[in-house]
């Protein structure tokens, strides 16, 4: 009985692991990463190829600008990663071996808390960014749709998605800005709390200027003023942010009604001097003030920042902040990484339980035993026979379990495949009480 | 009564205690064990207070064991509505410690009932002693959140952002706090002051001044009533301001000491 089960094993042979070679901004250049991204197109051609991949079960394709990956289902790890990379090197035409420094590769549980890691946005190059989450998702959905994704790897992403979300809020990994114009943002907030009712002036023009101004409109500025050393300028400009224009000999008096001040001109002395902002801070009765400087040279007397309720803040200073951002993200990541290694252990535990080995192993011994014990009844019945008659019997009795049984294995068997495997197993455990 | 105070100073401990874990560490569950902590040990020191009123025949603010009580119980009251108003998670750790060494000193001193038998005028000292007490705990707020804005201000004007540029919540905010509790918290003190003189008036049937307690009034009176129409007049806000409820606060509190003693 024991062989027929063993033999039955190795014609299922399967003990499935989940594999991931890649490279991404750490490990490769952008030249080589340009080389090695997948279009749409190229992935869609790519998922069909690796299909004839005998040791590849299941495959999902992630190519973005900073990052290539595949992972795949294999029954065989190094198999499944030589195969993986023999693909990469003829699908792009690359020399063999060339770019065996770039590669990374990780299996089993490293490859699902890899996978965890990218779609938490804890592998990016600014680490909380939330592109990646989308990103993989894509990837996801396109191999679902090209048949590519099995019980496993749909499982391994939905849980992928589900802990991205979870990291994102339960850590503040993407709280603070990481982008000089966010900083901007985000500085503003701390000073005045909520924007609405904000007033916001323009000096000078530039792209930095306009895309933070437009920042704190998105937040909630209620009204915008553009200044201009040349009037039709700020008119121009006004029109686009429907603002007012105002005249530059006036920026005093306006400044009465500003709260954030954004200047970015190419005046090579000082627009707004000390002795003129204590003047309207006083006027304002000291309601607070913020002037973000990117100008070079600058256009904001540094001395003003000593005032009370003023902050000053130039392009070095924003950067600075960013700096301190991203080490606070950094602090962050620390604690998601906690929860990325406790969300690899429950799905490692559910990948054990899948069991579709297990599961057959146990219908099939279920039904041998049945079969052995009405064989002996039947033979205890019959009283003597002969030994070729006994053999016929138990030919005849393995015979009818062995077909009765051959399609639901195969099925079975078939539904690892599939993205819905494990409610299968459920079924056939119930049914046959294999519990 | 003894029960009461214990699981109230207990209680006070462990969510002054989260609330540094929250500062430091910033769990949300931290918090949550925090604000439940620090609400339970609330209706305890309300229990407390009523026993010990029944045991006593008066209201909690004749002894100096009441008096750090029922300080201790207003702080507690006014920081659980400004928490429920402005949702300022780091507030408990500047604002319960206040209240836990209030009454932590309690249960240092004497908790024997008065024994003077002060001829009581009950309707005007309970005006006068409930009305100083919750402005002196709406001061007590503005001493944490005045503290908190001087510690922002700081980090904005250095441009480094430090641990508490993250956590210490907008300059706006803080000021609002301050603002408004001057706003009530002084028309209080004031209202305390005058009930205060009444009773006074009412108990000794002619109207006479301890001159302890009217140099306390004066400077208490005179500091925030310096920043309350400062902030009317000339725009008083933000740095100023903040330092004005900080040492003003520091201020009182030393006066104070010394008047009890």
């Amino acid at each position: 009985m024991l062989l027929v089960v063993s033999c039955w094993l190795s014609v299922i042979g399967f003990n499935m692991n989940i594999i991931v070679l890649g490279v991404n901004h750490k490990t490769a250049s952008l030249d080589i990463r340009e080389k090695l991204a997948f279009t749409e197109k190229h992935i869609e051609e790519s998922l069909d190829i690796l299909h004839n991949f005998n040791v590849i079960k299941e495959r999902v394709i992630l190519s973005t600008c900073n990052r290539v990956e595949i992972y795949a289902s294999v029954n065989n790890i190094e198999d499944g990663i030589k195969g993986l990379k023999d693909f990469i090197y003829k699908y792009h035409e690359i020399a063999y071996g060339n770019l065996e420094d770039c590669f990374y590769t990780y299996f089993s549980e490293d490859a699902v808390e890899h996978l965890f890691k990218v779609s938490s946005s804890l592998d990016s190059m600014v680490v909380g960014e939330p592109q990646i989450l989308g990103q993989v998702k894509d990837a996801y959905t396109l191999a679902k749709e090209h048949r590519a994704i099995g019980m496993i790897l749909n499982q391994l992403f939905e849980k992928a998605f589900y802990v991205a979300k979870k990291v994102r809020s339960e850590t503040r990994i993407a709280e603070n800005a990481v982008s000089i114009s966010y900083v901007a943002v985000e500085l503003a907030k701390k000073i005045f709390g909520e924007l609405e009712a904000k007033t916001v002036m323009i000096i000078g023009a530039g792209e930095m200027a306009e895309l933070a101004a437009r920042h704190l409109l998105s937040n909630g500025s209620k009204s915008i003023l553009v200044s201009n050393r040349t009037f039709d300028r700020a008119v121009e400009l006004a029109r686009d942010f429907k603002g007012s224009a105002i005249r530059f000999e006036s920026i005093e008096d306006e400044l009465l009604r500003t709260d954030i001040v954004i200047s970015s001109t190419g005046a090579p002395h000082f627009i707004i001097k000390k002795n003129m902002i204590e003047r309207v801070i006083h006027q304002r009765r000291n309601r607070p003030m913020f002037f973000i400087d990117i100008a070079f040279p600058r256009d904001v007397e540094p001395a003003i920042n000593e005032i009370e309720n003023v902050y000053l803040y130039n392009i070095d200073d924003l950067q600075n902040v960013v700096t301190a951002n991203i080490k606070e993200r950094e602090r962050e990541s620390q604690k998601a990484t906690e929860i990325i290694r406790k969300e690899v252990g429950q799905f490692l535990n559910w990948l054990d339980g899948l069991e579709i080995t297990p599961t057959i192993t146990a219908l099939r011994e279920k039904a041998e035993a049945i079969r052995l014990e009405e064989l002996e009844e039947a033979l205890s019945k019959l009283g003597t026979v002969s030994d070729k008659e006994r053999l016929i019997i138990d030919n005849l009795s393995s015979a009818i379990v062995n077909k009765l049984l051959h399609a639901p294995t195969m099925n079975l068997k078939k539904q690892i495949e599939s993205t819905d495997g494990h409610w299968y197993i459920k079924v056939v455990r119930n049914l046959f009480n294999l519990d | 009564m003894k029960f009461f105070f214990t699981i109230t100073l207990f209680c006070y401990f462990i969510g002054m205690i989260k609330y540094f874990f929250y500062l430091a560490l910033r769990k949300a569950l931290l918090f949550i064990i925090a604000t439940v902590s620090i609400t339970i040990g609330f209706v305890f020191h309300t229990g407390l207070l009523i026993t010990r009123s029944m045991e006593t025949g008066h209201g909690p603010y004749i002894t100096t064991f009441e008096y750090y009580a029922f300080f201790s119980w207003a702080i507690v009251l006014v920081y659980l509505i400004a928490e429920i108003r402005y949702k300022i998670k780091d507030l408990g750790s500047f604002v319960i410690p206040i209240a836990f060494i209030s009454l932590a000193y309690a249960f240092f001193i004497s908790r024997y009932p008065s024994t003077t038998g002060e001829p009581m005028v009950q309707f005007w000292l309970t005006i006068h002693r409930t009305l100083s007490f919750i402005g002196y705990a709406a001061l007590a707020l503005t001493f944490g959140a005045g503290i908190m804005y001087i510690i922002q201000e700081k980090q904005l004007k250095s441009k480094h952002p430090g641990a508490f540029y993250y956590r210490l919540p907008s300059l706006e905010i803080l000021d609002d706090i301050n603002k408004k509790a001057v706003d009530i918290g002084f028309p209080l003190i004031t209202c305390g002051f005058i009930s205060g003189i009444i009773w006074v008036w009412q108990r000794d049937g002619y109207f006479s001044l301890d001159i302890k307690r009217t140099i306390l009034m004066i400077i208490t009176w005179s500091i925030y009533g310096t920043l309350f129409f400062g902030r009317i007049i000339a725009g008083w806000r933000g740095k100023r301001a903040a330092r004005f409820v900080v040492y003003g606060f520091i201020i009182v509190i030393v006066a104070y000491m010394v008047h009890i003693y």
